[in-house]
């Protein structure tokens, strides 16, 4: 079945009949506060909607993509939108290969902060290193639209940064953007010496309860 | 401050206090012109404006002092020596009028005067643009708090942002609270909308300035039906407008907690520095989408006697259960790890700590109550691990911590893990702690267990007509630095309701108020209330509340006491975390220590500068 977003269970059988290499991809949100940063990323953990309270600093989530030749795990960091986290939002982004600038389609002033997040991030963008996106999310507010797909597309193309338009909501094109990422991820950072590191399994478990050993006991509470 | 000194007789006053020296505010006329000031702001149903002289005969509140007994005759319950204080029907605490302090006319001088009447009408005037008619902070005419405060609001966890602040219904609020900088921009209020509100936070912060203006502190405004208390603190002024009729003490120490809840997401010394190069900076820009967090705060130091009482209650556990579980938290550690805290049901079921940290200071409860409500106030970990700084204002109110917090039984959330580290970097490593305590409690079953643990029922100490109590141990020398706790079992009918139970609190607080009253400080106090009869005794060793149905005699509350005592010595291991346990995981002490260079490194990076 070549390549998947599993869900928990297929993704013990999968994963337990052909152990492929599992790198780790850290990816941050980036973004005004209440455009969806949370649900985005709940969505790509769970499959989930749920609002969501103001985040406090940063949340973190894992999830596994299997890829034909590879499996990503993907440690997602989904960094607080108020300003006061600001001044350390670089704590949470610094040395992620993949970055989600998200806005609102339905509130144009988001998508100018975008802007401002990508002019932050590029002085400290190494090319090569980090694929951005530019994420319109809330496109099922289609009606309140506020920004259109073109200006989204063109902004990208300008600055040469992936587009898509997801909705946390209905879910719509949220696993396929992370299904893309992970493409872009493989191409363009997984085929350098050292772009990604490899993810160990937690050794602890082994040591003190040998009997008991599951692999994938951990992975399992953290995300699917 | 003294009772005694209190006029009789005046209606409206304002106290000041003068900080420096004991030196004595300008006479009447300051006292008269701010006592207008405070008509205006609060407009009352009875037109008093300007009047001095108005009787103050409560009814309810007298009735409520009569029935006092103004001594307690029997023998204390232990042979611990125990100091009475009888108390005198003229000077209850709860006579809502205060007048402003009593000044030395002599050294009052004419050009003083001047000063004074001239800003007093400036800040007339300024009251009159203001429209504060509209805007003011009014209720109808309520009889005593103790008959009836709280039956008006349960504490709920909605928002207020909303609210019509020109509506009635804004004015009856029982506390509103207001955060404001000093340039007299809004931060924070807690019913309706800063903007809305500018004007009157604007007049809030011409009284503390016109106060200022004479080298004094505007402290608090009584009238009848309100006390509104005011905090400076840095840049940022405090103000509460309370008709709870709680002392001034007490709302002071709330406007504390909200002080220390801002620092605590924002530090001392970035909202010092961000005030210092900008004076009319809009704080609110740093505070987004925390409203929550603060009206959380306000809902619980309403609601939690944890916050009345300066402890922390921690949920009864088996003390076995308790002990595996610290040592689960004991195993689990990492370099600059500090706390390890494992909460459930918003309650402390144990804490563990760093070795040399705690030999350098100890974790105040307030650190632990603005853990838990910000925890308890925000559904944000409940997704997630969180990875946040966070300052512990009562520990350095200048340096973040980083916060590592995620629940252990998704989806309930009920039990959750909190990590303190001194290492912004420490993420992964924390986070792997928390793996190794998971496990830890999955082989122990510690989850079911926890799950299975429950606050107890006044009915297991086996004493009639007692209903409630709340006790609270001292520091003795064995144990000094553990973290001050108390114990209280769950309210029972007649205390079921949000209304009786708020009832029942703000009985405590009235005799907490007694009892810390800072003119007469009482050790024991017995009241027959209305309702019920209350006995509040504080010794060298606890303090200690307790209702009993209304019909007890003194020496059956004694009695009760007695055995209450006896009760709460036999079941301490479960009542409270007895020995908190500690671990080592300081590789290099400055690196965790109170202000250590690497932490007032972390403050630094982290400040707000970059955002000027």
């Amino acid at each position: 079945m070549g390549e998947s977003l599993p869900s928990g269970a297929q993704h013990h059988s999968d994963a337990l009949r052909k152990p492929v290499k599992t790198l780790r991809v850290k990816m941050a949100l980036l973004g005004s506060s209440g455009v969806g940063k949370s649900s985005l990323a709940i969505r790509f953990s769970k499959d989930q909607f749920s609002s969501t309270s103001p985040t406090v600093g940063c949340a973190y989530f894992t999830r596994m993509v299997h890829l034909s030749d590879v499996t990503f795990r993907f440690e997602i960091w989904d960094t607080a939108g108020q300003e006061k986290y600001h001044s350390i939002t670089p704590l949470y982004y610094r040395g992620a290969h993949a970055v989600l600038l998200v806005y609102d389609i339905s509130k144009r002033e988001t998508f100018v902060r975008a802007q401002v997040w990508l002019k932050e991030l590029e002085k400290q963008y190494i090319a090569g290193s980090t694929v951005i996106w530019l994420v319109g999310n809330k496109a099922d507010l289609d009606t309140d639209r506020q920004v259109s797909t073109r200006e989204g597309q063109s902004l990208a193309n300008e600055r040469g940064l992936f587009f898509m338009e997801t909705s946390a909501l209905s879910g719509d094109q949220v696993s396929e953007l992370l299904l893309a990422i992970a493409h872009r991820v493989n191409e363009c950072i997984g085929e350098q010496q050292g772009g990604l590191s490899e993810w160990q399994e937690p050794t602890l478990v082994d040591l003190r309860h040998p009997g008991r050993f599951n692999p994938f006991g951990y992975c399992c509470k953290v995300g699917p | 401050m003294e009772r005694a000194n209190h006029q009789e007789g005046e209606a409206q006053g304002v106290r000041i206090c003068d900080p420096p020296s004991e030196s004595n505010p300008p006479a009447d006329t300051l006292a008269t012109s701010l006592s207008l000031l405070g008509n205006h702001m609060f407009p009352d149903p009875v037109e008093r404006l300007g009047s001095t002289t108005v009787s103050r005969d409560d009814p309810a509140n007298s009735s409520d002092v009569t029935a006092e007994e103004p001594s307690v005759d029997a023998e204390p319950p232990s042979n611990q020596l125990m100091k009475l204080e009888t108390e005198d029907t003229e000077t209850s605490e709860s006579q809502p009028v205060v007048s402003a302090q009593p000044a030395d006319r002599g050294t009052e001088d004419a050009a003083a005067d001047n000063d004074q009447n001239d800003s007093g009408e400036f800040v007339v005037a300024m009251l009159a643009k203001a429209k504060l008619e509209e805007q003011g902070i009014g209720v109808k005419g309520r009889s005593s708090p103790l008959l009836e405060a709280g039956t008006q609001e349960s504490p709920t966890f909605t928002s207020h942002r909303d609210e019509d602040v020109t509506a009635d219904s804004w004015r009856q609020h029982r506390k509103h609270v207001f955060v404001l900088s000093e340039a007299g921009k809004p931060i924070y209020s807690r019913y309706g909308s800063e903007e809305a509100l500018s004007s009157t936070m604007g007049v809030m912060m011409a009284l503390v300035s016109f106060v200022q203006s004479s080298d004094n502190i505007i402290r608090s405004v009584y009238s009848e039906e309100h006390t509104v208390v005011f905090l400076q603190k840095g840049p940022l002024v405090l103000v509460c407008v309370s008709s709870s009729r709680q002392s001034e003490q007490q709302l002071r120490g709330e406007l504390m907690y909200v002080y220390y809840q801002i620092i605590s997401m924002l530090t001392q010394a970035s909202i010092s520095r961000i005030f210092e190069h900008k004076k009319n900076y809009d704080l609110r820009r740093l505070l987004a989408g925390s409203e929550k967090i603060l009206d959380g705060l306000l809902n619980l130091v309403d609601s939690d006697p944890s916050f009345l009482l300066a402890a922390v209650h921690c949920l009864p556990l088996a003390s076995s259960l308790r002990d595996s579980l610290s040592q689960i938290l004991q195993k689990a550690i990492t370099p600059n790890l500090v706390f390890s805290i494992l909460i459930a049901k918003n309650q402390l079921l144990t804490i563990v700590q760093e070795k040399t940290v705690i030999e350098d200071t100890r974790l105040e409860p307030a650190d632990v109550h603005l853990l838990l409500n910000l925890i308890g106030a925000s559904s944000a970990f409940q997704a997630g691990e969180i990875w946040t700084p966070i300052c512990l204002p009562l520990f350095n109110p200048d340096c973040y911590f980083y916060a590592y917090i995620s629940y252990l039984d998704p989806p309930d959330c009920t039990v959750c893990l909190l990590l303190l580290s001194t290492d912004k970097e420490a993420f992964y490593a924390v986070a792997e702690c928390k793996r190794k305590i998971e496990e830890a409690m999955e082989t122990q079953n510690s989850l079911s267990l926890i799950a299975k643990a429950q606050s107890y029922s006044v009915s297991q100490v086996g004493v009639s007509d007692l209903r409630h109590f709340m006790y609270k141990p001292f520091d003795v020398p064995d144990n000094y630095r553990q973290l001050t706790q108390f114990t209280s079992p769950e309210m029972e009918a007649p205390y079921g309701s949000e209304e009786e139970k708020m009832r029942l609190l703000d009985l405590y607080r009235y005799m907490h108020s007694r009892i810390h009253s800072t003119s007469r400080p009482l050790k024991l106090i017995y009241h027959v209330a209305e309702r019920e009869t209350l006995l509040a005794w504080v010794t060298s060793k606890f303090e200690l509340y307790t209702c009993f149905s209304p019909l007890v005699t003194k020496a059956c509350a004694i009695t009760a006491i007695t055995k209450l005592l006896r009760w709460i010595k036999k079941e301490e291991d479960r009542l409270f975390i007895r020995y908190p346990p500690k671990y080592s995981t300081t590789p290099n002490p400055s690196k965790s220590s109170r202000g250590g260079k690497s932490d007032q490194q972390d403050s630094t990076d982290n400040g707000f500068l970059s955002l000027l």
